[in-house]
């Protein structure tokens, strides 16, 4: 539940160093990667690249030997049956397209962390250790794609693979180093646990997490009975400080809070995991809700089971890029088959 | 730093992607919108940073026992400190009128301004979280920060008052002009608030210097001393001090608190050039700062 807590800054931190450093072991070569979805997709479905683009980032990826997947029988060929396959609503109206999404960090670093095995390994340009640089972390990679209404779109990947990087910056909250993002509406992330303050009353946060959704003070009002009743919360506890909840007290009311609005574009992060079961089921049957009223949802969760059970197209990123798009049990499959899998 | 020129949404958009997105009626996110429409949408989200404000003034002594007690026995306890250094222990004769009371209203003031400077300046960084979750004009976490910081100084004008009132001062209609003066001095520190808000987000080392450059500020802008008495002969310097904005704003308060110090023989002399300063100080901070701020719009939330 990373986008929940106050300081999502800590997942970043873990994208930084599984991108920027890369020694994790058996990184170091380029991964077979399944297809280019961008670059074979039909035009429907994804925005292509301008070819006269300056950029050539995504061009490694395109073709790049597809052997293991070819050995588990998803080659490039049975990519486009994969598309076609995906179980959605009508796909007429996009919500949001991406294209091109890049995005960077500037990290300032001092010796060895900022030097590094990369430096030596590619031979770049030798680094006093004592100095502090400015290094550029490369979370994004060039990632396009277009997501339509009805859509609920699992992202999948490692830790540090930029998935939460990738939903605030199509969420426009990060700016892109590159490329760009159209959507319908401001995209919201269900990350509205940034504005509350555990000193304050649940009371009060309510009111506080619904003026920074970007409610008026009479819709606030207005909403505040059934945030409070989807969230569950005995009364009493309204009245006591969000320090004094557990976890999955806190949880619920943020997700409560964020689910209150009804967005056209949502992302979660994380967020199915908290709670017991019976306000996950909830929250499940708040999302397909959500889903249904015509928008798009976007989940980033490392817990398959709850992707499986709400999406209906699935994302696989690697590494600051796009590996797999389509339905979720191919997807799911092959990312479980890789030896990126889940861990 | 190279990210410091402010980016247009069009980055790198491929004329494909634009023409697809203006067909269904997406628009493009990050960027700035024009100045007209900021201010609308930072006004129509007034009520967020009113809220904002409010909760966190409560919520930083909600934990203490005394809980918002500390908010006037903080001053209190600050008076008390300086009281004592300054009029005890480095105490000298050529001190104005009042002492306890001139330095009360010259501390409490000038807290008003530090906190609104470092705090601000720390609004971005410091909320981070929010500016990478939530859609809204960042402007609004400066200026919840000065709002905080009034809400504060509300506090402690009163303990302001009691002292004063202690010292033997009456109250007389003049103590109403402390609200036209720190109405202006809350736009110049708005002002200041946002530029260093903005410049902290290009270089986080400015909040290493924030302490100096306050702790400079107080021994420059007449806390504990009358500048036009100390530095009477210093020609250009002695101008440049009393051209100081915090040493307009001080002066007003407390010629507005401090009957025996009024008039240029007593000490402080106000003119409608004192007032015009105070007005020019505040509105082209504030319009400058605001403008500085809003043009980096896009690029908060990436360092």
């Amino acid at each position: 539940m990373t986008e929940q807590t106050p300081f999502p800054r800590g997942s970043v931190a873990t994208g930084y160093n599984g991108e920027g450093v890369e020694n994790a072991p058996g990184q170091d070569a380029p991964k077979p990667t399944l297809a280019d979805p961008v670059g074979s997709a039909p035009a429907a479905w994804a925005t292509e690249p301008e070819p006269e683009q300056p950029e050539p980032a995504p061009a490694p990826v395109k073709k790049a030997p597809a052997k293991k997947a070819a050995k588990k029988g998803v080659g490039p060929s049975g990519l486009k049956k994969i598309k076609t396959r995906v179980p959605a609503g009508p796909r007429e109206r996009p919500t949001v397209i991406v294209d091109n999404l890049h995005i960077t960090y500037k990290v300032w670093a001092t010796g060895k962390a900022a030097s590094g095995r990369n430096s030596e390994k590619k031979g770049l340009l030798a680094r006093t250790p004592a100095l502090r640089r400015a290094r550029e972390v490369h979370a994004v990679r060039g990632i396009s794609f277009t997501a339509y209404e009805g859509d609920a779109i699992g992202v999948v990947g490692t830790n540090g693979s930029g998935k939460s990087t990738l939903l605030q910056g199509v969420a426009g909250l990060v700016p892109p180093a590159r490329g760009s993002i159209f959507s319908l509406g401001n995209p919201t992330l269900l990350g509205v646990g940034a504005a509350l303050m555990n000193e304050l009353s649940g009371e009060r946060n309510v009111i506080l997490g619904g003026l920074a959704l970007g409610l008026s003070m009479e819709e606030v009002r207005a909403k505040y009975d059934s945030i409070v009743e989807f969230s569950g919360l005995e009364p009493e506890f309204l009245d006591l400080p969000m320090r004094t909840y557990s976890q999955g007290m806190a949880a619920r009311l943020r997700f409560s809070i964020a689910a209150s609005v009804s967005h056209q574009v949502l992302m979660i992060d994380e967020a199915l995991s908290v709670g017991d079961r019976q306000f996950q089921q909830r929250s499940e049957a708040r999302i397909r809700e959500l889903r249904e009223s015509a928008g798009t949802v976007f989940l980033v969760s490392h817990a398959l089971p709850a992707i499986t059970k709400t999406c209906n197209r699935v994302l696989w990123i690697h590494k600051g890029k796009l590996i797999m798009d389509g339905g979720v049990d191919e997807v799911i499959q092959a990312y479980t088959d890789s030896e990126n899998g889940p861990e | 730093m190279t990210s410091i020129l402010p980016i247009r949404p069009e980055t790198g958009a491929s004329q494909r992607a634009a023409a697809r997105a203006a067909q269904y009626g997406l628009v493009q996110l990050g960027g700035r919108p024009p100045l007209g429409a900021y201010l609308k949408e930072l006004w129509s989200r007034r009520h967020l940073t009113w809220e904002f404000a409010k909760s966190r003034f409560r919520a930083q002594n909600e934990a203490n026992r005394l809980g918002m007690g500390w908010v006037i026995l903080n001053p209190l306890i600050q008076a008390a400190v300086y009281g004592l250094v300054f009029s005890v222990i480095m105490s000298n004769d050529s001190r104005p009128d009042n002492y306890p009371a001139f330095l009360v209203v010259g501390v409490f003031t000038f807290t008003f301004f530090s906190g609104c400077f470092s705090d601000g300046a720390k609004s971005l960084i410091s909320n981070r979280g929010m500016v990478r979750a939530l859609h809204f004009p960042r402007a609004v976490l400066p200026l919840a920060t000065v709002i905080q910081k009034a809400l504060e100084l509300c506090a402690m004008v009163l303990v302001m008052m009691v002292i004063v009132m202690l010292t033997g001062e009456a109250p007389d209609i003049d103590w109403l002009m402390i609200v036209p003066a720190y109405a202006l001095m809350a736009l110049f520190c708005a002002g200041v608030a946002f530029l260093a808000a903005r410049l902290t987000v290009h270089m986080r080392d400015i909040t290493q210097l924030i302490p100096f450059v306050t702790r400079l500020f107080f021994y420059l802008s007449g806390i504990f001393y009358i500048i036009g008495d100390r530095f009477q002969d210093e020609g250009i310097l002695g101008t440049l001090l009393e051209l100081n904005p915090l040493n307009v704003y001080i002066s007003l308060i407390r010629y507005a608190m401090l009957d025996g110090l009024r008039g240029a023989e007593n000490g402080i002399e106000i003119t409608a050039a004192t007032w015009a300063l105070a007005g020019g100080y505040g509105v082209v901070l504030f319009v400058v700062g605001f403008i500085f701020f809003w043009r980096a719009e896009g690029l908060y939330g990436r360092d």
